[in-house]
């Protein structure tokens, strides 16, 4: 276990000691932050998924229709988008469930006397269809001129886009936090060289190259490294779960899930291994460019 | 195995300390590096361990100019020779066994070796019952023992001790040279930095005299010539 051995006496430092919890608040802060990736990234699939090739067309009450028929006309643009060649189903919204949808708002007592309601068709597109939103559009304006139609690109574009946001925002912390960990294993090393100085000497004139005193070093920034990154990731882990369980009581369907499938847990518990490789190599870079400007 | 040309020696701005010495160490000869406290001995060996550059002229060791020497080269032409310092400069963290090991270790000796000839050459100083101290359990006698051995681990082919007698008393003092006169027997040549007139007179070897700046080579007496 020769990696394990060190010549120099770097686990005594004081310097040393405060870095594992230091790392492990950054990774703390980093594993949260990359949780928040992956939650903003549901968010972003499962919108995606729920609104893709959908689209909803309402025609208002007070809409022409051919001889005063109403059915008619609602039967007529279903039609023209069934025969379309690119719609996999178009279904009419019945008052019941119409009526079931405004009941948040309305309450159970249903429409007020004299309120008329638009008709709604959903519609579904078949996946690889030839014909384009605007295609269609034109076609059901066609037979219905009043109708108007709602594809969710405006709703779903502004969800998205602050859903990218939020990744974005957590890949600039994570970013930030790397760069505070990398200051601070240069700071530590660069501390270390001084406080080591005479042993450095020593293990020089013995014969020692610079690449073996920067072995030492990053061997010590690499342990400090695990040792603070596993703190803060399982910290960060009871942490995801304890506001998994809160989300979930709250029943709120438009807040994201912060329960990780396997891989996102793997993904997670990857930054502790990456925060300490990238201490151990700063440690390294560190020793070199300080030993090279030496005599 | 060391050429000086012209050498000259000097601190920052100061003045020089040494000028123009020129010498040469052959491979197996012993010489004694005499003078009084601050003449620049200390100097001298500092060049020959490479841990000083001259300020002017030419020191060759073992067939490379210093000068051009890169950085990456210097551990390996350290790793040939052995230093033996007044202070001993042990590590204080580490065993005796670890410090005399330090040499091998870098050099990337297997461990299973490294600890059957450091075992062997602790024996041979006489620290048998010490392997595991650490030197602030050790007599000054005993940590310069440690030191000696920590310089000749690796067999090198040059060994500088910088006044290796200066923190022993004499009787000790006289056992170190007969121990360096073993090792010079070996092969290695041996350069011991020393004001101690009663040592040089005891033991018969060239000598390098610095005086005034300057470096003298003195032959040996001729009776034991």
């Amino acid at each position: 276990m020769r990696w394990l051995r060190s010549d120099l006496p770097l686990a005594s430092d004081a310097s040393g000691r405060f870095l594992p919890w230091i790392i492990g608040c950054m990774v703390y802060l980093a594993a949260l932050a990359l949780a928040a990736t992956i939650a903003a990234d549901h968010v972003a699939q499962r919108w995606r998924t729920e609104l893709a090739g959908t689209f909803s067309v309402q025609l208002p009450p007070d809409a022409a229709a051919p001889n005063g028929d109403r059915t008619a006309l609602v039967t007529g643009v279903v039609d023209t988008l069934m025969n379309s060649g690119s719609v996999a189903s178009a279904r009419i919204v019945d008052d019941a469930e119409k009526a079931r949808l405004l009941e948040p708002w309305l309450g159970a007592g249903g429409l007020p006397d004299g309120v008329r309601l638009p008709d709604l068709i959903v519609v579904q597109l078949t996946p690889g269809a030839p014909l384009s939103l605007k295609d269609l559009r034109a076609r059901i304006t066609q037979v219905a001129p009043q109708a108007t139609i709602e594809d969710h690109a405006a709703w779903q574009g502004d969800m998205l886009a602050f859903a990218r946001s939020v990744e974005l925002l957590a890949g600039i912390i994570i970013g930030l936090i790397g760069a505070a960990a990398v200051t601070t294993v240069i700071f530590v090393t660069r501390t270390g060289l001084s406080i080591h100085r005479r042993v450095i000497e020593i293990v020089h004139l013995v014969g020692a190259r610079d690449s073996y005193i920067a072995g030492q070093f990053r061997m010590h920034a690499l342990r400090l490294g695990l040792v603070g990154g596993i703190g803060g990731v399982v910290l960060a882990g009871l942490t995801l779960m304890g506001l998994d369980r809160i989300l979930a009581q709250t029943q709120t369907s438009l807040l994201p899930s912060l329960s990780l499938d396997a891989h996102q847990w793997l993904a997670l518990g990857i930054v502790p291994v990456a925060v300490s490789v990238v201490a151990m190599v700063t440690a390294h870079l560190t020793v070199l460019v300080v030993l090279g400007r030496e005599l | 195995m060391v050429l000086f040309e012209d050498v000259g020696v000097r601190y920052g701005a100061g003045p020089e300390i040494i000028q123009g010495a020129s010498f040469t160490l052959a491979p197996g000869s012993f010489h004694f590096l005499v003078g009084s406290s601050g003449a620049g001995k200390s100097s001298l060996l500092r060049l020959m361990y490479l841990s000083l550059r001259p300020a002017s002229g030419r020191v060759n060791l073992f067939g490379r100019d210093v000068d051009k020497l890169r950085r990456r080269d210097i551990p390996f032409l350290r790793r040939r020779i052995g230093v033996v310092f007044q202070d001993f400069r042990l590590l204080t963290h580490l065993s005796a066994l670890d410090n005399v090991a330090l040499p091998l270790r870098i050099a990337g000796v297997r461990e299973s070796e490294v600890r059957e000839h450091v075992t062997e050459l602790l024996k041979w100083v006489g620290l048998a019952d010490h392997v595991n101290a650490f030197p602030a359990t050790l007599s000054g006698g005993q940590q310069q023992r440690v030191a000696i051995a920590r310089a000749v681990i690796a067999r090198p082919s040059l060994l500088l001790a910088d006044e290796p007698t200066g923190n022993v008393d004499d009787s000790i003092g006289v056992r170190l040279m007969y121990l360096f006169e073993e090792l010079n027997k070996m092969g290695t040549t041996v350069v011991v930095a020393t004001h101690n007139e009663r040592v040089v007179g005891r033991f018969n070897h060239r000598q390098l005299r610095v005086e005034d700046g300057t470096v003298r080579l003195v032959g040996a007496r001729p009776e034991a010539a």
